[in-house]
């Protein structure tokens, strides 16, 4: 394992809220290697965001605080690391990019102005330099006229533009890992596509690792090497992604696969269902966290957490597991 | 056809916009541009486009929440564009709407109770007991216990208070529901269990659905028909079959094969559309998607096309594209 560019370790945030103590990521573990492409894939209060916040050091304080676990880039932990390091970290080492540009591009400064204060503090680029350099990343990631695109606010941007200007900003000083959360889930179809083999052509080239948090599977099944399932903050299963959509081994992953509504060439009379809803975190169910919505939940289900185990290619945390050597339920 | 529930016909709504110093220059939005379509009883027009398309302005005017500038739109044999306020509202029992985000557009301070016997109460739906007896039944057509009544919208989940929004729109009986992105905001696995419900309802009821989305296997799951729009026109109506299997016009195709398929193995194969949508302010000339459009020919950066049947055994299949328009050299 000595290979991996991230390593997280048992990772586990803790979230003050009104209704007490909430575990919002509990004991995550997973690595990336260099130039990989991870997907974080789950519904909403999974806790796919909280995790790659707390990679970034980014959990809203005093609310959020990581409650155990480690996480190492590139062999520096990063958990133990003062504001200051991280920021230095930040932009240079890691990255990250969000769903909405706009909250994250500051309204009263040109995109060449923020592009170059990242260039100048992490590479001690003259100021000449980095706007060569951000003028030549905003070239890369398909803006047109970028000469004239830099010296404008983020309002007269499009969305899908913005998207583009936040990655030529997250990828300008090739950090080693970007963490881009529902980078494309504000934008339509086609600019989507257009995003996604944008990030994906410059990873190639730069040789950076993503971690692509996604509620889509569809998105991860087009673009990510790996995909991890989270529910509940746990992870439920990970495996290579073309293993995960052919042999879903989890009976959540499973339900969701089918519950994905897609373009199919005969449509179906119903769609599959997962019932119910996503548990409250603060009211989670004693045993499995799924069993309450799982058709093949039984006593032991409902009274034991499952643990996670490693065949062949998949980790999975089930006890009835779906695919072809489970035994019948 | 006996069948036809709602007409539109050339409907359009433009919007003035103010631009330039001191917003002394006006430019006209043209948001909604002359759209015609009709939809049969008991039926859904599935209505897709990118964001500014004008698909939600084009829900709206439908309902005539939006004035519309010109154009008709005749439900059921009334003329709903031609009617003055007090029969306007009259006939808002017979046409209602499902919207994106069932909390904004619930009352918080209200209860369930209290929000679904409004619009019982608003067009005289019988007396208290009856309006009660009727809450309780909607509640359990859309899933929700009784205990519902008494409580808050902030004390649901999304996918509960979208069952709330729909229980509203269903209380008095309507004839025609627009559902605007009903389902854009709600995690997959409860997604699935509003559009199988939608589904019910529309089988018990007989009730017709104008379905707004920007997701193409959302919209091919509940409709019946499917109009594409770009622009603020439709491009592209067909049954919803022919129109996944063979799409006419080359928007349609485009969009078709951007979406993400959720199978690894097919992965890359795939056209991605170059450029974004025009600013609807100053739409390119000609055919509004020949700046993007791959099988653009000369004419269609200067002529506008016409709307063109291409359907085939009494299906209607319309298409706005030179590509289709025997009359032009291709």
């Amino acid at each position: 394992m000595s290979e991996a560019l991230l390593e997280v370790d048992r990772l586990s945030v803790d979230f003050v809220t009104e209704a007490g103590i909430v575990r919002a990521v509990d004991d995550v573990s997973f690595s990336i290697r260099p130039g990989r492409t991870l997907g974080i894939v789950g519904e909403s209060g999974c806790g796919k965001s909280v995790t790659s916040l707390a990679l970034m050091g980014l959990l809203p304080r005093p609310a959020g605080s990581i409650a155990s676990g480690a996480v190492r880039l590139g062999g520096v932990e990063l958990t133990s690391l003062n504001e200051r390091a991280l920021r230095r970290m930040r932009g240079a080492e890691l990255s990250m990019i969000f769903q909405e540009p706009m909250t994250a591009l500051n309204p009263v400064y040109t995109i060449g102005a923020q592009m170059s204060a990242v260039l100048r503090r992490h590479q001690g680029l003259s100021r000449r330099a980095a706007r060569a350099r951000a003028i030549e990343m905003l070239e890369r990631v398909g803006i047109p006229v970028p000469a004239r695109r830099i010296d404008e606010y983020p309002h007269e941007l499009s969305g899908g533009m913005r998207q583009r200007a936040m990655i030529a900003m997250a990828l300008s000083c090739r950090p080693k890992l970007l963490i881009a959360d529902e980078p494309t889930t504000a934008l339509d179809v086609t600019t989507q596509a257009q995003v996604l083999a944008q990030i994906a052509e410059l990873q190639q080239e730069l040789g950076t690792a993503v971690i692509l948090v996604t509620h889509d599977l569809g998105v991860v099944a087009e673009t990510c090497d790996d995909a991890l399932v989270m529910y509940c903050g746990q992870v439920v299963e990970q495996a290579p992604t073309s293993v995960l959509f052919e042999t879903p081994r989890h009976r959540y992953t499973e339900g969701l696969i089918a519950a994905i509504p897609k373009v199919r060439p005969q449509r179906l009379a119903r769609l599959p269902v997962i019932p119910g809803t996503v548990p409250d975190l603060a009211e989670l169910p004693p045993g499995c966290r799924f069993a309450p919505r799982c058709g093949f939940a039984d006593e032991t289900c409902i009274r034991r957490q499952p643990a996670l185990e490693t065949r062949c290619e998949s980790r999975f945390a089930c006890f009835h597991p779906a695919g072809r050597q489970a035994p019948q339920a | 056809m006996t069948g036809t529930l709602l007409e539109v016909r050339d409907l359009a709504r433009h919007f003035p916009v103010r631009a330039g110093l001191l917003g002394r220059s006006r430019r006209v939005l043209r948001a909604v541009d002359g759209v015609s379509f009709e939809l049969e009883r008991g039926r859904t027009f599935g209505l897709v486009g990118e964001s500014g398309c004008g698909k939600s302005t084009l829900g709206r005017a439908v309902l005539r929440l939006h004035e519309p500038t010109s154009g008709r739109v005749v439900l059921d044999g009334v003329d709903i564009t031609s009617l003055d306020p007090p029969a306007l509202k009259r006939q808002r029992k017979h046409m209602q709407m499902i919207f994106q985000d069932p909390y904004a557009s619930l009352s918080p301070r209200r209860t369930v109770g209290r929000i679904l016997d409004e619009p019982l109460a608003l067009h005289r739906f019988g007396d208290r007991t009856q309006r009660s007896r009727r809450v309780l039944e909607l509640l359990d057509i859309v899933g929700l216990g009784p205990a519902a009544r008494n409580r808050y919208p902030h004390e649901f989940s999304g996918g509960q208070r979208q069952r709330i929004g729909i229980a509203r729109a269903l209380a008095v009986e309507p004839k025609l529901i627009v559902a605007d992105e009903a389902v854009s905001a709600l995690d997959v696995s409860v997604q699935s269990q509003i559009l199988n419900l939608l589904a019910d309802l529309q089988a018990e009821f007989g009730v017709s659905f104008v379905f707004i989305s920007h997701d193409l296997a959302v919209v091919q799951h509940v409709s019946h028909v499917v109009g594409v729009m770009y622009l603020g026109k439709l491009v592209e109506t067909a049954p919803v079959d022919r129109i996944y299997a063979t799409p006419a016009h080359p928007y349609t195709r485009a969009l078709l094969d951007a979406v993400p398929v959720a199978d690894p193995s097919r992965r890359g194969k795939r056209l991605v559309l170059s450029g974004e949508v025009p600013s609807p302010l100053e739409p390119p000339p000609g055919c509004p998607f020949h700046t993007r459009c791959p099988q653009a020919m000369p004419v269609c950066r200067n002529r506008v096309p016409r709307t063109i049947d291409i359907g085939q055994r009494g299906q209607t299949h319309r298409v706005t594209c030179h590509l289709h328009d025997p009359d032009i050299d291709h």
